[in-house]
């Protein structure tokens, strides 16, 4: 029986295999950031165990860290103690780390694949549950918790228990206006958040082959929020030009000699998925979400569905929905561009061009924050500054920002927030604020509107998008 | 890593499904950088109100219910890969959860910090929550050994867990242990892998 690209990459990594137990996976990249790192490399000193292979790991600042005034010493004395640790423990254990300031910084899930850290075939792992974005190059990426990642700098290993494989295939043609933030919404909403509990997803079809890398990250990243450890999508042209010539990629033959092998990793044809779920692309519409968690989701243009059960009626509550009722023409005061789902180059692009020559609405915060130093200064260079300035929206510095609401960048109590992040938990941004999930198109049109409106029809008059 | 073999003890029931990270420990306080007093903030949000006074109707709050055990809704701890969700549970006391589903990344957390989570069919656990809301006395035993729960005389299911897993649980044994005597081997894949 043939190989899921899943089942090359991890029998690639396996050291050993206790029997009646998990395996020892080797760990190829180990990303790191300020938050989950701490109490793992206290470990280690009080152990007194050294880091196994430093020259392995890279570490960013991103989650803690203030969207203004970045040349400034952090404000929140907490957040600079976790930040100076950071920076400390890297020191100590010749471990390389952008800083805050340093013009590869940015989130951890932006600035690696930007710097072409991440390839296919590798195992990669870190200290949040997004790191599945990196499968999007056809890596096994995952999340782990503080006590595994002391297991990586000791050992370079994990000790796992092969998941189960499951495939998601959509094929067609995306209507205008769909974006991969509504393609992975859309799965969610018909899966919910716990179908991939135990497995390790693979995207395909054409909808993902004729996906931009950009694309692809935002719709890996999400794998999560349906309980998969990790989504992959096999690489092919699009994955090797968008990584050729990036710092850290192979170079010259030993770039060639990768992607020959890079080649052998996509799914065989006879290869067996434990289970497998095929999706129209026609039907997909943009999409947003109504509760609090990210399987909550609907076409703009749906009414909430009816439910009876305890947690659906919470959850409405929260958000101070009603089952039944659209959400179009719904007043919204905070609009958030960012998170390591869509905080891309693309993503600016997309809101840019729908914002382009319009005003943002006077009742709306609107932020903008680019997910790595690298795309910031894009946005500069391609004049989309320019464009957000003149409709009154506000670019801030990169980082994790109001996706999880660690900095100041919080959404007060009660207020809606259409976010392009992945979770509408409970006061995920901030006690008591209310997050609807959108793409960035959708998000930017909220901000012109003041209000959420059918961006579909919105958009019928602009040039495709 | 503590030991577990066996456990008996009260419950709280907190009968919401879909209990994520956020809620168990909102990201305002993962700022520390030790494992220190995560317990204090343990459902925060749900604990308190907005004044900083305590919300008499979340079930922590309530007098009649307390113990080591968490018996929760479906789908428990999805969300982010915080281990200071496992934390902030150990610190609050508790040494259980139960549920009839909990997400990958929270289970293993669970594990690596000596908190068992069991999980259970969801016919089970609709009917231990029914019995510890009737009678909040009841008490719960746990069997690391046998792989049991149940209340005496009344209920009883088998659970399942990593073998490997158990025996780390039962000796309090954690993974880096296990690695650390397999340098040589590590070391050896490296020089021959084949990517
Ligand atoms: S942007 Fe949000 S989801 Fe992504 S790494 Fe940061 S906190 Fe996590």
């Amino acid at each position: 029986m043939g190989k899921t690209l899943f089942d090359k990459v991890w029998d690639a990594h396996v050291v050993d295999s206790i029997t009646n137990g998990p395996q020892i996976l080797y760990i190829d990249k180990h990303l790191i950031h300020e938050v989950t790192s701490p109490q793992a490399f206290n470990e280690l000193k009080a152990r007194n165990i050294p880091v196994l292979r430093p020259d392995q790991i890279v570490a960013t600042a991103d989650h803690n860290t203030p969207t203004q005034n970045q040349h400034l010493p952090v404000k929140d004395e907490l957040s600079r103690k976790q930040l100076a640790q950071l920076s400390e423990n890297c020191k100590a254990n010749n471990i390389t780390l952008y800083e805050l300031g340093h013009k590869y910084n940015g989130i951890v899930h932006v600035m690696a694949p930007e710097l072409g850290i991440t390839q296919p075939g590798m195992t990669m792992v870190c200290g949040d549950s997004h790191t599945s974005t990196h499968g999007a190059f056809g890596a096994i990426a995952f999340g782990i918790g503080t006590s595994q990642v002391a297991q990586v700098f000791a050992s370079q290993c994990l000790l796992l228990t092969k998941p189960k494989s499951l495939r998601v295939t959509v094929n067609g043609k995306l209507k205008n206006g769909v974006l991969p933030k509504d393609v992975i919404l859309y799965i969610i909403s018909k899966l919910g958040t716990n179908s991939g509990t135990g497995y390790f997803c693979e995207y395909a079809g054409d909808v993902f082959e004729n996906m931009s890398m950009e694309g692809r990250m935002t719709v890996c990243n999400m794998s999560i929020e349906m309980g998969a450890r990790g989504g992959m999508i096999a690489p092919d042209e699009t994955t090797y030009d968008y990584i050729k010539g990036r710092e850290f990629a192979p170079k010259g033959s030993e770039f060639d000699k990768k992607v020959a092998y890079w080649k052998t990793l996509a799914t065989d044809k006879d290869a067996q998925f434990d289970k497998e779920y095929v999706f129209d692309a026609e039907d997909i519409e943009p999409m947003i979400t109504y509760g609090t968690n990210p399987g909550m989701g609907i076409k703009i243009s749906e009414s909430i569905p009816q439910e009876t059960d305890a947690s659906f009626k919470k959850s409405l509550d929260y958000m101070n929905f009603q089952s039944g009722e659209s959400l179009i023409n719904k007043p919204i005061n905070y609009v958030f561009i960012g998170s390591c789902t869509n905080s891309r180059i693309e993503d600016f692009r997309v809101a840019a061009s729908y914002i382009k020559g319009k005003q943002k609405a006077d009742n709306v915060t609107a932020w903008l924050v680019p997910g790595s130093k690298q795309v910031e200064a894009q946005i500069i260079d391609e004049g989309l500054k320019t464009i957000f300035d003149a409709a009154g929206f506000e670019l801030r510095q990169p980082g994790c920002s109001a996706c999880l609401a660690m900095n100041d960048d919080k959404i007060p109590q009660g207020e809606y927030c259409v976010s392009t992040s992945n979770r509408n938990f409970e006061g995920r941004q901030g006690q008591g604020a209310r997050t609807i999930l959108a793409s960035p198109l959708v998000a930017a049109a909220t901000a012109v509107a003041g209000k959420i409106i059918d961006v579909t029809k919105a958009i019928e008059t602009l040039e495709a998008v | 890593m503590e030991k577990f073999t066996t456990l008996t003890s009260t419950a709280i029931p907190l009968d919401i499904a879909n209990v994520d990270t956020d809620q168990i420990i909102p990201a305002r306080f993962l700022k520390a950088t030790d494992k220190k007093g995560f317990g204090n903030n343990v459902f925060r949000d749900w604990r308190f109100n907005e004044d900083q006074s305590k919300n008499s109707t979340f079930i922590l709050n309530d007098p009649k219910y307390s113990g080591s055990i968490l018996v929760a809704g479906d789908n428990f701890g999805c969300g982010s890969s915080r281990e200071h969700a496992a934390w902030a549970l150990v610190g609050y006391g508790f040494k259980v959860i139960v549920s009839s589903f909990f997400a990958d990344i929270f289970k293993g957390n669970a594990l690596n910090n000596g908190l068992l989570p069991i999980q259970v069919s969801e016919q089970f656990l609709a009917e231990l929550m029914s019995i510890i809301k009737k009678h909040p006395g009841t008490q719960i035993s746990v069997n690391l050994e046998m792989q049991t729960i149940g209340i005496e005389g009344a209920i009883s299911e088998t659970f399942e867990i990593d073998p490997y897993k158990k025996t780390c649980l039962i000796n309090g044994y954690d993974d880096i242990d296990y690695l650390l005597s397999k340098t040589e081997l590590i070391k050896a894949f490296e020089v021959q892998k084949t990517y």
